[in-house]
């Protein structure tokens, strides 16, 4: 391939058979990331994918691009340690919700507060699927399981809102079979430093439709898909979202006729911070579930801000072995041994 | 303990001890600035020539309540005219700035030794403190040993009055006085510690100028008539050294820049991840200076982030290097099970400690070599060396990137507390006379229809290394087992076999490229053989050395390689009628020994978090003869 050659989603496929469940959202996800990486314009040697284990974690062998399928949970400072050995490459995180927010929530909060430069493309299907069904950090209170046959009863954790709080700089949700996906993908790739996807992604065997009620065709009125600079409709424009200034707090209002201005629908505002917060702890039911990219506001890497220390604390130095295993307090020893 | 730097002759080695050496103890409130004053007189000392060891030995808590014995803090150190190897077994001179200090320490000196004791600090509160219920400067309990008290604390500030500093500030500079008064007992010269305190506080120099004023007051009173006479000033002759410059460097000082020196040997940059932890910190301290050599330092959010990151950055290229102490190395044993799946190259340095768990944080131990060798989960074999001396460090450094580069593989080198901390005057090593090992990045783009194969091996079996972001070579490494022809997920019973043997045949095969095992002190064969590792290697050599002045047949051999063995060292143990094998933990060493060469090696264990002393190894060897 030369630097002429114009990839397409084949170029970014593996031989490797597949080896999800038929019907896994894993596969919808795969095939968005392929289509997506020739519009990306990068080149599938400058291309890493890390993951750590779990179903999604299997990614990285189906992409013909670097790949380096980790241990669980830890694969944000795999990324961390490639990033800052190279900058130049492009490095994906694929991640799952027990290995992201369970084993690994330590790294997920560092490697976004640190603001790496990297994709971070969480796999949300609130089970442990490749143990076989047990619930996960992110199921939802009351769901049975092989390991809560009674049903569970811890609230589950918000991936977003994690995010947020972590002090992510681009948050963003989509959908495993939606075709807005690339969009989302596009929009993480273009930005710069760590840019958090959670991906609602449909277990058929162990947890099959859970987010339909926002994904299923019939319920699309139930996604608000966020533009930024557009107003945050949903219901085919029917309802919006706009700010209850006394409660501080988002409501769901009824739009007649076009006429979002008049009844306060809040137009959308990436940069906004605490309007992401309050769109990403939307309870679903009363309101939609928001989609799209919810906050970016772009921050100093942590790679550059390294690689710009280390050579600022070089300057003016000269690396010599000799002296620096001669440096500190020395002295010189000029008689000969003595015989004793 | 500088062994390579001094000429051992037959005469000496037949001596019973070093001709003149001294063994002084500062001990004092952890506030008091012992490691400090010991530091600065190990500069003084090796400014004068004198070979020496030194034991930091200090609380693991940060600032213990004032004037208890467990915030005792203090420095030994061994000096003298001729090899030094150990910091000591029992002080001549303790110094004790408080009743705790004198408690804690006053049994180890030896009878006849000198107490040196600062009377300001033996009011009725602090000798309540220290479980005293009457004063042992006056009631005569310390009559074995030669006593010499005055009040340190009334005079050192009455030496830093002109300098208008507050009662307490003024009695921060009693250890400087304590300095000043021991660096006259051993005729030495005050002008480098007086330079270094102007370097020190050079932001302060009115505090520079008082502790100065302290040190010169100390120096002058041993000077004066006022304890003329029951102070004898002692001269000790510089040592035989190989003409050349010398340093003093601490074990982690030698692994830091050991390191370094690997990572420019193999070409390669280097990237440390570590996470703080007792004692291994310091070498993530001293890297981080080191950015101009090309090192770049991370301090992750935890020890499995460390060695993650490592392991990252060797895939991208890089020499990755993680550091921790025993309990950190336990977290990170599932990544370097990674490490050995996915065969990258991977520095493991491990200052070992006191344990099990968080066990003895600041105190010395080698019960970690269980977890080196046998350590992580399925077959997983990984190289291992350990290092015997702060000295010997700087070595072993380059020699795990040799080994990790050379052979695509994690390697752990053990050392521990007593070695990260102690400090022994070292050679500075001609750089030039060290080979280069220069790693290669695989980047032939296989024939038009043959996939890349990240497995292909040497005939060392080591495999290929490919950097991401060479063009034609993307592929996939992971922790599941590989096809040993394709490099791609294989779970088949029989590959599974094959990449096992392969794992651990190139382990095994490091054995080809290391020297074999020497005899380090006496005959290749005899009555009896002590098999030592790490820093027990002081201790045994005298020892040895003493018993075989005595014409008892018995040898030294020191293991630098612990996995794989030197191939020549089964032959070598059973040449002799017996083996002993002396180890800070419960026989780990051992059992290792037993396993591979089915020998009768015997124990000779000790697990206080003090290291071992000479008179013990000799009463073991003795035992061992009989």
């Amino acid at each position: 391939m030369n630097e002429m050659t114009k990839l397409t989603a084949k170029d970014f496929a593996t031989d490797q058979e597949v080896r999800w469940c038929p019907g896994c959202g894993d596969y919808a996800v795969l095939k968005a990331v392929q289509r997506t990486m020739p519009e990306l314009g990068v080149r599938p040697e400058n291309v890493v994918f890390v993951s750590g284990i779990g179903c999604s974690s299997r990614f990285p062998y189906y992409m013909e691009t670097y790949g380096f399928h980790t241990i669980h949970g830890r694969a944000p400072t795999f990324a961390t340690g490639i990033k800052l050995a190279n900058p130049e490459l492009d490095v994906w995180i694929i991640t799952g919700d027990g290995d992201a927010l369970s084993i690994g929530g330590n790294h997920t909060m560092h490697v976004l507060r640190r603001n790496l430069d990297c994709q971070i493309l969480l796999f949300n299907n609130e089970i442990y699927g490749l143990t076989k069904g047990q619930y996960s950090p992110t199921s939802r209170a009351g769901t049975r399981s092989p390991s809560t046959p009674f049903g569970s009863v811890d609230r589950p954790v918000s991936p977003c809102a994690f995010a947020l709080g972590s002090g992510a700089r681009f948050v963003a949700r989509g959908i495993d079979v939606h075709k807005n996906l690339p969009d989302v993908l596009k929009a993480a790739h273009g930005h710069r430093g760590a840019s958090f996807i959670e991906i609602y992604q449909n277990c058929v065997v162990y947890n099959d439709d859970v987010f339909a009620p926002f994904t299923a065709r019939e319920n699309s009125g139930n996604q608000l898909w966020l533009k930024p600079g557009e107003p945050m409709l949903f219901a085919g424009g029917a309802r919006g979202i706009a700010l209850d200034r006394d409660a501080l707090a988002l409501r769901v209002v009824d739009v007649e006729g076009g006429d979002w201005q008049s009844a306060g629908v809040l137009v959308h505002d990436p940069k906004n911070r605490s309007i992401a917060h309050m769109l990403v702890e939307m309870p679903f039911g009363t309101f939609p579930t928001a989609l799209g990219v919810i906050y970016e506001d772009p921050a100093p890497t942590f790679e550059s801000a390294v690689i710009e220390q280390n050579a600022k604390a070089a300057v003016g130095k000269t690396p010599n072995l000799q002296a620096l295993v001669g440096k500190g307090q020395s002295w010189e020893v000029t008689k000969e041994p003595h015989v004793i | 303990m500088a062994t390579a730097t001094h000429f051992v002759t037959p005469e000496e080695a037949a001596s019973d001890a070093p001709l003149e050496a001294v063994v002084v103890r500062f001990a004092g409130d952890s506030g008091d600035g012992m490691q400090l004053t010991g530091g600065q007189f190990t500069l003084s000392t090796a400014l004068a020539g004198n070979d020496f060891a030194t034991f930091p030995d200090f609380p693991a808590e940060i600032r213990a309540p004032q004037g208890t014995t467990f915030g005792v803090s203090a420095f030994q150190i061994n000096f003298g005219s001729s090899a030094i190897e150990t910091a000591g077994d029992a002080p001549d001179v303790l110094v004790a700035m408080n009743p705790a200090a004198l408690r804690v320490n006053v049994d180890a000196l030896k009878p006849g030794g000198l107490i040196i004791a600062d009377v300001g600090e033996f009011g009725p509160r602090n000798l309540a403190k220290a479980g005293y219920d009457s004063n042992p400067l006056e009631d005569g309990s310390l009559a074995k040993w030669q006593l010499i008290s005055f009040n340190i604390s009334q005079l050192t500030m009455d030496a830093v009055k002109p300098f208008g500093l507050g009662n307490k500030e003024a009695l921060r500079s009693k250890n400087m006085w304590t300095l000043g008064l021991a660096l006259w007992m051993f005729d030495r010269d005050k002008a480098p510690i007086e330079e270094w305190l102007k370097t020190k506080f050079a932001k302060a120099p009115e505090l520079a100028e008082a502790n100065i004023a302290a040190l010169r007051a100390g120096h002058a009173y041993g000077e004066t008539a006022e304890i003329g006479g029951q102070i004898p000033q002692r001269h000790i002759d510089p040592a035989p050294a190989e003409p050349g410059l010398y340093r003093t460097v601490t074990g982690a000082e030698a692994i830091s820049i050991g390191l370094v020196a690997g990572a420019q040997l193999a070409g390669l940059k280097m990237f440390f991840g570590g996470y703080p932890i007792t004692p291994a910190s310091a070498i993530l301290h001293h890297l981080s200076r080191l950015k101009e050599y090309n090192v770049t330092t991370f301090q992750a959010e935890d020890e499995i982030a460390a060695i993650g990151s490592a392991i990252g950055a060797s895939f991208a290229g890089s020499l990755g290097v993680t550091s921790s102490s025993g309990p950190g190395i336990a977290l990170k044993q599932e990544a370097m099970g990674l490490a050995i799946i996915t065969e990258l190259p991977l520095v493991i340095i491990n200052s070992q400690r006191g344990g099990p768990s968080t066990g003895l944080p600041t105190k010395t131990e080698q019960s970690d070599l269980y977890q080196a060798v046998y350590g992580r989960n399925g077959d997983a074999p990984m190289p291992v060396i350990a290092a015997r001396s702060p000295a010997d460090a700087f070595d072993c450094a380059i020699e795990a990137c040799r080994i990790a580069t050379q052979y695509m593989t994690p390697v752990m080198l053990l050392t521990d507390g007593y070695i990260a901390n102690a400090a022994e005057p070292w050679k500075v090593p001609d750089m030039s006379g060290y080979a280069p090992f220069p790693a290669r990045f695989h980047d032939e783009v296989p024939a038009e229809g043959e996939g890349v194969n990240p497995y292909a091996r040497d005939e060392k079996l080591k495999r290929v290394w490919i950097k991401p972001g060479t063009p034609g070579l993307t592929h996939r490494i992971g922790g599941i087992e590989k096809n040993v022809g394709t490099g791609h997920i294989d779970y088949a019973p029989a590959n599974h076999q094959k990449m096992t043997d392969i794992r651990a045949d190139k382990v095994l095969g490091i054995r080809d490229g290391i020297p074999e095992q020497e005899v380090t002190l006496g005959a290749e064969g005899g009555r009896l053989a002590v098999v030592g590792w790490g820093s027990t290697f002081g201790p045994i050599h005298q020892a040895v050395r003493r018993a075989r002045g005595r014409g008892e047949d018995v040898s030294h051999i020191h293991i630098r390689h612990i996995w794989p063995l030197p191939r020549n060292l089964g032959d070598l143990l059973r040449a002799y009628d017996r083996v002993i094998v002396p180890e800070m933990n419960t026989g780990q060493l051992k059992t290792v020994l037993r396993d591979q060469y089915l020998v009768d090696a015997r124990p000779v264990t000790k697990v206080s978090g003090q290291p071992f002393k000479i008179a013990e190894i000799e009463a073991a060897i003795e035992e061992a003869l009989q």
